[in-house]
């Protein structure tokens, strides 16, 4: 009797551990996911959107881009992150701070006293890459050229990837203003994303940069290869 | 253990079927709302998903 129950214990156990690792892979995305388009929703009622969306005409030069003050309180979100290459619909939230109650909730965590989005020096931002709405799942598949578009309030940052370095956890000079080169005066305007590595551990980081190819603000439209995703997000949710 | 309590829900034998897997949905669900996350707050596992640079 009393094997027996032990036994049944056992495979209890089992079977929780089981539900635990597939809570960790999958039920968390859920939940971040609905806490994201939450997150998007709240920030585009704030936004200035013009009621038609522009034609998508032909690029112009709109100057140097308007950047907007840095937040001085964790937790607030700021912008969303456009990446055609993770899929024609990713969108994802850019929120102050990069602790766990904003990385696992909420998609991406923009480092704090990093530069705001399409000012001179690094704009750095993490994101998971498993479990909590994997915002960065596919870091590994940009290829030099994507388009990266950040959108805040103030318009539409369109950045260009340039390349991807794997680092370990204590390498914060990703971060700097220009990165790998904390002593260096920026005068170009650099996106980092930060990430785990390999994609299911945490042993090492996976980092992409890109660099500021144009700006545009909110009144001139959306560019066009993110339209749509804005036009769905602007309606509320996808 | 099981079959003990099996045996001791009420009801003919399709409630206590209905029965049991309301149980175990309803304890899968207490799981992984409630029980999960304090497990992963609390941390005594070392963080599998760490994607940040330097610190925490």
């Amino acid at each position: 009797m009393a094997v027996q129950v032990a036994g049944e214990l056992l495979i209890t156990l089992g079977i929780i551990l089981a539900l635990f690792v597939a809570w960790q892979l999958w039920w968390t995305n859920i939940d971040s996911n609905r806490a994201q388009q939450k997150a998007i929703d709240g920030l585009f009622e704030g936004f200035d959107l013009p009621a038609a969306p522009a034609p998508a005409s032909s690029p112009q030069d709109f100057g140097e881009p308007v950047v907007m003050d840095p937040l001085s309180e964790e937790g607030e979100t700021f912008a969303v992150v456009y990446v055609p290459r993770f899929g024609e619909d990713y969108a994802a939230p850019v929120t102050s701070g990069v602790g766990t109650a904003v990385l696992d909730n909420l998609g991406l965590g923009h480092y704090p006293a990093t530069a705001m989005p399409g000012a001179v020096g690094n704009f750095a931002v993490a994101g998971h890459r498993q479990t909590h709405g994997k915002a960065l799942d596919p870091i590994h598949t940009l290829v030099p050229g994507d388009h990266i578009y950040v959108q805040t309030a103030q318009g539409y940052y369109d950045y260009v990837y340039r390349n991807t370095q794997i680092v370990l956890p204590d390498r914060v000079d990703v971060l700097a203003p220009v990165p790998t080169d904390p002593a260096a005066v920026p005068s170009e305007r650099f996106l980092t994303l930060t990430s785990c590595n390999p994609r299911f551990g945490s042993q090492e980081r996976i980092i992409a940069y890109a660099l500021l190819d144009s700006w545009q603000p909110l009144s001139a439209g959306p560019p066009a290869a993110v339209a749509d995703v804005v036009a769905a997000n602007a309606s509320g949710g996808r | 253990m099981y079959g003990w309590l099996f045996r001791h829900l009420p009801g003919p034998l399709w409630f206590r079927i209905l029965l049991s897997a309301v149980l175990i949905a309803a304890a899968v669900l207490a799981l992984m709302e409630y029980v999960f996350p304090w497990l992963a707050e609390t941390s005594f596992l070392p963080s599998l998903t760490d994607s940040t640079i330097g610190g925490s």
